[in-house]
């Protein structure tokens, strides 16, 4: 699934040579640099940070894996920045010249994050389905109604949480809007491949889709006639593959855990019409960590 | 409106929060006329249920007025006086159609935080912790009721609020505890502890046909009120339980015993050290001495049943006693709205006055202290009813 998402080689190249030269530049002449930025006589501490430009630089220009390299430069930047400002609390800080040198810093910054952002889609839009999820729950309803329910697509973002829109353009093909949790939108065509009314749906998305995926939910008449088990199953594509997607866990929310709870909010929306919540609700005073998990709460 | 809040391990305090408003069509709002501190309400006091956090609005039982319905209630009108069940339940799902209501599949949001603790979630409880749901409580002048379609009875007007208080959450509990025991005639049953649920266990015990009920604590003012729902009493500060209900059985062990004691028994002796040094280090969530008695000297083939809170992991319970005595073990958090109707009916009739528990009425502002009394058993307190009706700001 080759897909034609643009990457940013000029801008990848451009960055990367200025890492190098940078790099270089702290490296060899460490005490003439520190006094250009206003920070004095920090030897060790430039050399460091100038081998780390360069692992950058030679990273970016190599054209592997551009997406991580890009990240990391955004991750030095932040580094540099933070020194920066530890420097002023030593007397032989030039306070001037730090100031230009952290403007000029969160400037490339700037164009770091941009040109891994759009690193990292493109990254995505190359991505082979490989990395499966898989969940399913019992839901007390027919198998045709939950069927049904799932064939309106415009019904799938009142439970799926990242789904911003989906749009039927056809009896086949779907336009898909979603937000990831790291507040990026990815927009993808769908189509459907296999369609058995009140048994399955199955659909892949379409080559020049922002994320690769394929997928299938299967509506089984439960048991005794206990409600219908709903099963689905995704491939979805991820740089650097099935690997990359299990260290992503370590940081965000597991992709098996979002399904299951978009699943539940189905079945709760079929079963009882509606999304059990507690968003909007009056709470005391939280702590600044109880802040940070109860968002929402009036 | 004023709530009381949960602020920390022994810090509730009364805030100032906002009031709540309809969210989903199937919720109403109430203005809440009584609510109580519950036995369960003290677990959170003393920290031993996880996932509270600071600004979580208490109390799961309460009762007042109705004053807004979503679109999806149709069955309350503004201005009914209701009770309200603790657990939070759709009616609609596999477990609510079969009347296991605290099972409710579909009102825990965070159902995969208890998942992850218990294998499965029950219901969302009021003002009972984020893992079963992180609902704001009733001790508050307002609150949203979520499912008031399925939830809140409305209350005849022969009876009062405190009557009718209790079947939200201890007189169904205490109930269901006795129907849990399977009890037949000439049964005799055995209830360790005599707070409020204790003493709902024994007042059904003996609606239930059962011929001797004994209770077991050793609070005087609660042996007195075990008395008179009709239990022979063991204080167990002065007589040793398990030795008396062998005595008392001549040897063959009460047919039902029943735990509405819970996580955090008071014992005697190197066991209870242990368990509390264990508690402490969290080695266990529980000190489950109780229970280990009632296994211990249940009579062969009877059935524990286990109202009392339990949360999380316990230690040395002697499942040996369990299998070679043929014990049959049944605990669950209530279904409150299977009993609601029949224990109200039971209240009209005069058969029982719940009321009968309540030994203390507070305001809003002295429901702080009123939790440290509580827990202490200061000034002999059994229950602490909240009149959330005086001095309203609005």
């Amino acid at each position: 699934m080759a897909a034609t998402v643009a990457r940013q080689p000029t801008l990848d190249r451009t960055l990367g040579w200025f890492s190098v030269g940078l790099g270089v530049a702290e490296v060899l002449a460490p005490r003439t640099m520190g006094r250009m930025i206003g920070v004095g006589d920090h030897s060790v501490v430039l050399r460091m940070c100038g081998a780390r430009e360069i692992a950058s630089g030679i990273g970016l220009l190599s054209g592997r894996a551009p997406a991580t390299f890009a990240m990391s430069r955004v991750v030095g930047d932040v580094m540099d920045l933070a020194l920066l400002g530890a420097s002023l609390s030593s007397p032989r800080s030039n306070p001037t010249r730090v100031a230009a040198a952290a403007t000029a810093v969160a400037g490339v910054a700037a164009l770091d994050l941009y040109a891994s952002k759009a690193d990292l889609q493109a990254a995505m839009a190359e991505a082979v389905e490989d990395v499966p999820v898989t969940a399913s729950l019992m839901i007390n309803s027919s198998p045709e109604e939950v069927y049904a329910f799932w064939r309106k697509l415009e019904n799938l973002p009142r439970f799926m949480s990242y789904l911003e829109s989906v749009r039927e353009l056809d009896q086949q093909t779907s336009e898909w809007t979603a937000r990831t949790p790291g507040g990026m939108r990815l927009r993808w065509q769908s189509e459907i491949v296999e369609d058995k009314p009140g048994e399955l749906i199955s659909w892949r998305t379409r080559d020049d889709s922002e994320i690769n995926h394929c997928g299938s939910v299967r509506f089984e008449r439960g048991p005794g006639h206990r409600g219908t088990l709903v099963r689905v199953e995704v491939y979805y594509g991820m740089p650097g593959g099935a690997t990359a997607a299990k260290a992503a866990q370590l940081f965000s929310t597991a992709p098996e855990t979002i399904v299951t709870q978009d699943l539940r909010r189905l079945k709760q929306l079929i079963e009882t019409g509606e999304i059990a919540t507690t968003k909007g609700q009056p709470s005391g005073r939280r702590s600044l960590v109880g802040r940070m998990f109860s968002r929402g709460e009036s | 409106m004023r709530a009381v809040c949960w602020q920390g391990i022994h810090k509730v305090g009364i805030e100032d929060v906002p009031d709540p408003h309809l969210i989903n069509p199937r919720d109403a709002i109430i203005k809440v006329r009584k609510a109580a501190i519950c036995g369960s309400d003290l677990h959170l006091y003393d920290g031993y249920v996880p996932t509270m956090m600071q600004g979580d609005i208490l109390g799961h039982e309460f009762m007042g007025e109705v004053v807004e319905t979503g679109p999806g209630v149709s069955n309350l009108s503004v201005g009914d006086r209701v009770v309200v069940p603790f657990p939070i339940s759709c009616g609609n799902c596999f477990f609510c159609e079969q009347e296991m209501y605290s099972l409710c599949e579909n009102s825990n949001p965070n159902a995969h935080l208890a998942e992850r603790f218990w294998g499965h979630s029950p219901c969302g409880i009021f003002g009972y912790s984020h893992l079963l749901g992180g609902y704001a409580g009733g001790q508050a002048e307002y609150v949203r009721v979520p499912f008031a379609d399925v939830g809140p009875i409305r209350i005849p007007d022969s009876v009062s609020d405190e009557q009718a208080l209790f079947l939200g959450d201890i007189f169904p509990t205490g109930y269901m505890a006795a129907e849990n025991c399977n009890i037949q005639e000439g049964d005799t049953v055995a209830v360790w502890g005599c707070g409020p649920v204790g003493l709902f266990a024994i007042a059904s015990a003996k609606m239930l046909g059962a011929a001797r009920v004994i209770g077991i604590d050793r609070f005087p003012e609660r042996l007195n009120l075990a008395r008179r729902v009709g239990a022979e009493t063991i204080n167990y500060e002065e007589m040793d339980t398990l030795d008396t209900l062998r005595e008392w059985t001549g040897g063959r062990g009460p047919d039902a015993c029943i735990d509405a004691v819970g996580m955090e028994a008071h014992m005697h002796g190197i066991q209870h050290s242990y368990d509390k040094v264990k508690q402490a280090l969290r080695l266990q969530t529980e000190r489950p001495g109780v229970l280990r008695e009632a296994i211990q000297i249940c009579r062969n083939g009877g059935t524990v049943s286990v109202p009392g809170v339990y949360g999380g992991v316990a230690d040395k319970i002697p499942l040996g006693a369990v299998v070679n005595k043929a014990l049959t073990i049944k605990s669950g958090q209530t279904h409150v709205h299977r009993y609601m109707k029949p224990l109200l009916a039971r209240i009209e009739q005069g058969e029982i006055d719940p009321s009968f528990i309540i030994s203390h009425r507070v305001d809003i502002e002295d429901v702080p202290d009123a939790y440290a009394m509580f827990r202490n058993k200061d000034d002999e307190c059994v229950k602490v009813v909240v009149n959330m009706t005086s001095n309203m700001a609005s």
